[in-house]
């Protein structure tokens, strides 16, 4: 049976946080089919102690192309690079996160190497008997969960959430071999010219890899009341979230919707304040690890679905909760 | 310039309700509309027709009922549609899904773009959009905020992604998928409707299209659905009125220790 892989992915030189997570997926396939766990980097600037830091957090090898042209993710290069690396050592597994580079890189090099692949996978497991890899994703919404597997063809490719996993603590005692292959610049693809990177002036968030959600919704009545989800989401080291309802009225950016239309997130806590759980917000949160609701109606919809609800007005609630976090953290100081 | 929108057809999820008995949704009676997503990919191409002069061609595979979101994309703005329909392909995920797209697209000639939804609300996988991609060879640039430019044969756009937006420009022919911040969708209009309901739209079949029989519909999809399961619903649900002073001080300390219980605090 051939190596399982795992997808690293990189910033300016820093491996993201989904790079450690997929590694503890890959860890348990790995030992389950007794064959070596490999942690794959393409990108530029990443250095020999943090290469090490893949190899503490579960891989027992990494491979890592790296080159300053490789340095932005552009799907055609990465995929002609990745796809040399699948044909020289033909994995059984590949597993990226669901990030905007995973979702594009993997169905491209899905189709080239004609392989099955499946979207958003919340579990991954393998088949007695036949080695076989189980992936299990949620459908319509969340509201079903479908196993699916690729019995003859390899790899057999998954994308995973991020924070859908928990990352394994780092072991500085684990070894393992980092190869360093050199990128084949006859490999690059010329077409597509990244220029640069537009951040939104103030809080520009990375709602799918935060651990804390605090979302808003129409209930919050207008644009200023985000402040005070703002100030709780800074107190808790989260990251702000919305509904359509709030975007499309301009109380929030795009970038902080949730839902069917907007992003599907997995954080360990989210928070819905003046959100009635419409079926297509619902389908954003549902893989979040607890929910929480805040909402004067006692029959909204999130209540329901939530590990803990309180019904109440927000205005009262959210201060209330405000001050009591605040009083702790100056407690601690 | 030449214009493909790949629109899927799929079940309308607005008013989908939820079976309390089995927890499953209920689809029958569900009315069957354009991906909502895809009217964003509608909505940008119509605009390119209006601002640099295009010709757009909605294409959708399904079954023949699809042939109705086809005359909605014309109702908005397109000036064709083709309609990709054959028993073979059914069951299709989406690898043969793409396949069976990309010879379609073929079929029909040369063009300069292809605008696709982000993904489709009923499969959910966004996977199309940059398989197709990878089956015509051209480039890529998925969730797709704003289209800056168009200028001498290339594109210039910014990309959604997790560091802020990605600024990049890429030649024609490329494929790009949008996301909702790119556009208001237009409604379709009265004289759309009229055109689109005498218009004549193609249908391409196994019959008449290049194919590889190996690669179509369930037989040729790599993926295979093993099982179909209803999530358990294990939340403990606790729920605390705060009504009264009284009440809502006791549950915020209440919320305070659920966090940390739970080891956020
Ligand atoms: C194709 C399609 C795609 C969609 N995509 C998305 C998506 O990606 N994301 C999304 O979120 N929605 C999406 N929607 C919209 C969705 O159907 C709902 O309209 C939306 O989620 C509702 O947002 P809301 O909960 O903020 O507003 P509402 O449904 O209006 O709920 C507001 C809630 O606030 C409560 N409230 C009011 N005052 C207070 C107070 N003082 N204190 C506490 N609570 C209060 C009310 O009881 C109510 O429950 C989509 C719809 C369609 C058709
Ligand atoms: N059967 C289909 N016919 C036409 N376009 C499709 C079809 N399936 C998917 N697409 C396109 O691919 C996008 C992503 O779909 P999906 O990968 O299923 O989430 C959609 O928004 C459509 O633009």
């Amino acid at each position: 049976m051939n190596e399982v892989w795992t997808l690293a992915e990189q910033h300016n030189g820093q491996l993201k946080a989904v790079s450690f997570e997929l590694l503890s997926r890959g860890r348990a396939l790995a030992d389950k089919l007794k064959v070596p766990l490999v942690s794959v980097l393409i990108g530029d600037g990443v250095d020999e102690s943090r290469l090490r830091e893949l190899i503490e957090r579960g891989a027992d090898k990494v491979y890592a192309v790296q080159d300053p042209k490789l340095s932005h993710f552009v799907c055609e290069t990465y995929a002609k690079v990745l796809g040399r690396l699948i044909d020289e050592h033909k994995p059984s597994i590949l597993l990226a996160a669901a990030t905007s580079s995973g979702r594009t890189l993997m169905p491209y090099t899905a189709v080239k190497a004609h392989a099955g692949l499946t979207a958003d996978c919340t579990e991954l497991d393998i088949e007695e008997g036949t080695g076989n890899l189980l992936q299990t994703r949620p459908a319509i919404g969340g509201n079903i969960m479908a196993t699916i597997k690729t019995p003859d063809h390899r790899p057999q490719m998954a994308t995973v959430r991020p924070k859908s996993s928990r990352p394994l603590a780092r072991d500085a005692s684990r070894t393992g071999t980092i190869t360093k292959i050199p990128l084949d610049e006859t490999l690059l693809d010329q077409r597509v010219q990244v220029t640069g990177y537009r951040k939104d002036a103030e809080d520009f968030v990375n709602l799918e890899e935060a651990d804390i959600v605090i979302a808003g919704g129409r209930g919050l009545k207008k644009a200023e009341n985000f402040g005070m989800i703002r100030k709780l989401a800074d107190t808790l080291g989260g990251a702000v979230g919305a509904t359509r309802e709030a975007v499309d009225r301009g109380w929030m950016g795009y970038p902080h919707q949730i839902g069917l239309s907007g992003k599907t997130i997995s954080p360990k806590l989210y928070v819905g304040i003046g959100i009635s759980g419409a079926i297509q917000h619902l389908a954003g949160i549902k893989t979040s690890e607890l929910i929480v609701s805040i909402n004067s109606d006692p029959d909204a919809a999130l209540h329901k679905l939530a590990d803990f609800g309180i019904v109440g007005d927000a205005f009262q609630v959210v201060p209330a909760i405000q001050k009591r976090l605040d009083q702790r953290k100056r407690e601690d100081q | 310039m030449k214009i493909l929108i790949p629109i899927k057809q799929v079940p309308e999820s607005s008013n989908v309700k939820m079976d309390p008995e089995t927890g499953t949704v209920i689809r029958s009676g569900l009315e069957s509309v354009v991906n909502p997503l895809d009217l964003y990919a509608l909505e940008t191409a119509i605009r390119l027709k209006e601002s640099c002069g295009a010709e757009l061609t909605a294409i959708s595979m399904g079954p023949p009922q699809a042939m109705k979101v086809l005359k909605e994309a014309v109702a908005m703005g397109c000036d064709h549609g083709v309609l990709i329909s054959d028993r073979k392909f059914g069951g299709a995920d989406t690898w043969a899904t793409s396949y069976t797209l990309s010879q379609a697209i073929r079929k029909l000639g040369d063009f300069d773009l292809i605008i696709a939804g982000e993904r489709a609300t009923d499969g959910d996988t966004a996977q199309v959009g940059p398989a197709i991609a990878a089956w015509l060879d051209v480039p890529v640039a998925t969730y797709v905020s704003k289209i800056s430019e168009v200028k001498d044969s290339r594109i210039y756009l910014e990309r959604l992604v997790e560091e802020g937006y990605q600024m990049l420009s890429m030649p024609f022919p490329c494929l790009i998928t949008v996301v909702k911040e790119i556009a208001v969708p237009r409604l379709p209009t009265l004289k759309g409707k009229i055109r689109s309901r005498d218009m004549e739209i193609p249908v391409f079949t196994s019959e008449n299209m290049d194919l590889n029989p190996d690669f179509l519909g369930l037989k040729g999809s790599p993926t295979k659905v093993v099982r179909i399961n209803t999530p358990k619903v294990t939340r403990s649900g606790k729920i605390v009125q705060a009504g009264d002073d009284e009440s809502l001080n006791a549950a915020a300390d209440e919320f305070v220790v659920f966090l940390e219980e739970k080891g956020i605090l």
